[in-house]
């Protein structure tokens, strides 16, 4: 159960600690590659292929994560203006640019250590375009075996046997056997079930958590705190015990917290009364994250469902699971089903059953700007939202990972102003969804 | 025989018309016909045409449309081609197309393929993927069934089958006009002087909005007609411009480039006029042998993925040396990702080649140009003044 010390000190829950000491070995286990021997595959976090890179005993190093880490350590400022003094565009996205940075300064992990180059690029091109220059970009730089996974959009919101059958034949053509050529492990597809039966275990536990969000007051929140809980499952532990255990514990700390009635644990501690209940559309900004969130809690605002949260997997709207029984279609069904993979009506549509079944006050965007992926399109999504729910939806705008597109004053005053909004609308009985 | 000054009057003239007349016409003058429009990069304009429609390019707005509706769609860091075009479908300018394609670009234009599902419900509209693997068993077999998936529904817009034979015949007229494009840029590339960019650029433009035969027949037209000229050729130096290939540059940024002294013999301007680089075999299977063609035998650019990191940029220098071009201008639209970030991956190619370049960015409504005329001049000087050759 999570406590305050008198001076405010949060005492770390057990997921926490858990989760904490999982991401510190793997990047331990990466640092110490060379030593060990152990091969590395870096990729990404949306169609991300864990089950199937643990088969070959390789690690799998992310760059957004890795990202992410020096966002939230405020390195990653420096590191894109590094790449961009190198010749790289300001106006693309800052993922890339703070991953290029990095690797000109050294590479080095937040464990102090430097990365080590990876032995194969695997890029799985799923659900954004600028993956695909991303790794042709750090092959430039590595020079290293580099395969690609090709998922097709679902422009009409639906996978078809076409797309599913692309996918499956490229990892059975391309994909494995470049695992297996950088490994020197032969494939086996019993592994891969075992992988895949853990992982479905884990997401099990995912959804429950995610879905407790539905409890008035949500014992958790989202976005904020939901990108904890993704951790584990989007990156290189899905399909691993630890994983399921990190989600068994964080789910008994969840019921906790239900039995109790108690509001998401914030950095500060539980948070105070639940005010407003919102659904939120688009990444975080890293670099002030901190900063973001409190400007939320702060208000009595907690995230009870985010789209963000899904970028690496969607696991509730449609209630896929990894499947054993069918393990590289299932994979292919999983690349295809990421978030940022579905057409913009789809995304609309979840939105709107999130806004209905979490029993949301409104619905926020946060507009990304290295992030056209998520961006591009998300004015007209606020206005269907908004027709369709009757609900009032706002928007703001930061970046991911580029400390000089985060300007708390301005967001500060629109989420006040937001919230004052809300508060009318309640007192003037809300309105009217659009009819059907 | 018409003189190049008529041709491209009339080139300008379809520029210019953000209403699309002759596609009006061309639709009105029979109650069966129907449009499909088209975004950049490439859509295999065959099936359209093999359906008895006509594929009509729309590439945004330009700089002569005043963008206000649109600019309430999207956020300041995007580009401004979509912007541009969503203004075009609120002020009713694409009230007489039937469908619209989206193809594979980039995120943002992926997106509009669903806001205008949103806005326009019940209209065609489709988002046409292509593979990334290049392997015929593997993204062949799966373009080749995205193709058949693309007939089914334009046949649905169509109100008939398209067969095999159309298709066939389809191809047939755009394998000549593909072969006229490219007598027309062999011919600048031969004699820049006689066929400045600005003029092939229009001429190329008007491919996008004219039926395809009227297009192929306006070229031939204007090849006869630049022969015939006699225009004096000027000491400028030879480039390349890349990175233009979805938002289009203003019709004034082309004409800066040759005023400060550079003769454009090369570009990724409307690359769907080119983009399959060989004729398409007749024979067979038709849409097997288009998405052979689009496997092996399209151009490089960087809405494609390049599978053998040792050629990333060959495919530009290949044309530096086929077009005796002696530098390289990447002009890319703000914001506009395949481009920028492909651009640093072509630049290393470019240096270890010893190949000059330089960069810039603009809008389609980009309307101060003294600062591109500059640019462009220094590089040109600084090739006439240093260069080896």
């Amino acid at each position: 159960m999570n406590t305050q010390t008198q001076d405010h000190e949060v005492v770390k829950e057990a997921s926490m600690l858990k989760q904490k000491a999982m991401i510190a070995t793997n990047y331990d286990k990466l640092t110490s590659a060379p030593e060990s021997g152990a091969k590395v595959a870096s990729t990404y976090v949306p169609g991300n292929l864990n089950e199937l890179i643990m088969c070959f005993d390789m690690l799998n190093n992310l760059p957004e994560i890795n990202a992410i880490q020096n966002g939230m350590r405020k390195k990653s400022g420096g590191m894109i203006m590094e790449a961009e003094k190198m010749g790289h565009s300001e106006d693309v996205c800052t993922y890339v640019k703070a991953d290029i940075g990095n690797m000109a300064k050294g590479a080095i992990a937040p464990n102090g250590k430097p990365l080590p180059n990876p032995d194969l690029l695997l890029l799985s091109y799923t659900g954004c375009f600028t993956f695909m220059k991303w790794f042709e970009l750090l092959r430039d730089e590595y020079g290293c075996e580099t395969t690609m996974l090709h998922v097709p959009y679902k422009g009409d919101g639906v996978s078809t046997e076409n797309m599913r059958s692309y996918v499956v034949k490229q990892l059975k053509e391309d994909v494995i056997p470049a695992l297996e050529k950088a490994s020197g492990v032969k494939f086996d597809i019993d592994r891969l079930r075992e992988n895949l039966a853990r992982s479905a275990k884990a997401e099990e536990d995912l959804v429950w958590v995610l879905e407790s969000a539905k409890n008035k007051p949500s014992p958790i929140d989202a976005y904020f705190g939901g990108v904890f809980y993704i951790g584990p499952i989007f990156t290189a532990f899905r399909g691993t015990d630890d994983a399921i255990e990190y989600y068994k514990l964080l789910r008994q700390e969840i019921e906790e917290r239900i039995k109790a009635g108690k509001g998401p644990v914030t950095p500060e501690g539980d948070m105070s009364e639940e005010k407003y209940r919102l659904v939120v559309e688009g990444p975080p900004n890293w670099t002030s994250f901190r900063d973001f969130w409190k400007m939320f809690y702060d208000e009595g605002a907690v995230v009870v469902s985010s789209t963000y949260t899904k970028v690496g997997g969607v696991y509730d709207y449609d209630g896929f699971r990894h499947d054993p029984k069918n393990p590289l279609e299932s994979l292919a069904d999983y690349c295809l089903g990421c978030y940022t993979n579905r057409s913009l009506p789809e995304r609309v549509d979840m939105i709107e059953s999130y806004m209905d079944e979490y029993q949301a006050d409104g619905f926020l965007i946060n507009s990304i700007k290295s992030c056209n992926s998520f961006s591009a399109g998300q004015l007209m999504m606020m206005r269907e939202i908004e027709n369709r729910t009757g609900k009032p939806a706002a928007f703001v705008e930061s970046d991911l990972v580029d400390p000089r597109y985060f300007s708390p004053s301005n967001i500060k005053n629109r989420l006040e102003s937001y919230f004052q909004m809300i508060d009318q609308k309640r007192k003037a009985g809300g309105s009217a969804p659009r009819a059907a | 025989m018409k003189n190049v000054t008529e041709i491209i009057d009339y080139c300008q003239e379809l520029y210019g018309d953000l209403n699309f007349t002759v596609a009006r016409e061309w639709k009105a003058a029979d109650k069966s016909r129907k449009i499909i429009g088209y975004m950049p990069v490439y859509v295999p304009r065959e099936l359209i045409h093999a359906g008895g429609m006509m594929a009509l390019g729309v590439l945004g707005g330009g700089d002569q449309l005043e963008v206000i509706h649109g600019d309430a769609y999207y956020q300041s860091y995007i580009c401004r081609i979509p912007r541009s075009t969503i203004e075009l479908a609120i002020t009713k300018r694409l009230d007489f197309v039937d469908g619209m394609l989206f193809p594979s670009i980039c995120d943002v234009i992926r997106n509009l393929s669903g806001m205008w599902k949103l806005m326009l419900p019940g209209t065609y509209v489709r988002y046409f993927d292509v593979p990334q693997n290049f392997k015929d068993g593997v993204g062949g077999t799966y373009y080749r069934q995205e193709l058949e998936e693309l007939r089914e529904g334009l046949e649905g817009v169509a109100g008939r089958k398209i067969t095999d034979d159309d298709i066939r015949r389809s191809t047939a007229i755009f394998n000549e006009n593909r072969r006229l494009v490219e007598e027309v840029y062999a011919f600048r590339a031969k004699a820049p002087w006689k066929a400045p960019s600005s003029e092939v650029y229009l001429l190329l433009r008007a491919g996008m909005v004219l039926p395809v035969e009227e297009h192929t027949q306006l070229m031939q037209d204007y090849l006869a007609a630049a022969e015939a000229e006699d225009r004096p050729m000027r000491d400028n130096c030879r480039i390349i411009v890349q990175g233009s290939f979805c938002e289009q540059p203003p019709l004034n940024l082309v004409k800066s480039i040759e005023m400060a002294g550079c003769y454009i013999v090369d570009d990724d301007f409307m690359l769907i006029t080119r983009w399959l680089m060989e004729d398409v075999p007749l024979d067979g299977d038709p849409l097997g042998n288009l998405a052979s063609a689009f496997l092996h035998q399209s151009v490089e650019t960087a809405a494609k993925y390049e599978p053998d990191g040792s050629r990333k940029g060959k495919f530009l220098i290949d044309s530096v040396r086929a077009r005796a071009a002696e530098g390289v201008i990447f002009a890319a639209p703000s914001f506009c990702d395949p481009a920028l970030l492909d651009r640093p991956m072509l630049v290393r190619a470019l240096n270890d080649n010893a190949i000059p370049n330089i960069s810039f960015k603009y809008a389609e409504n980009s309307g101060q140009m003294q600062p591109i005329r500059e640019q462009a001049g220094t590089f040109a000087d600084s090739i006439k003044l240093w260069s080896e050759a």
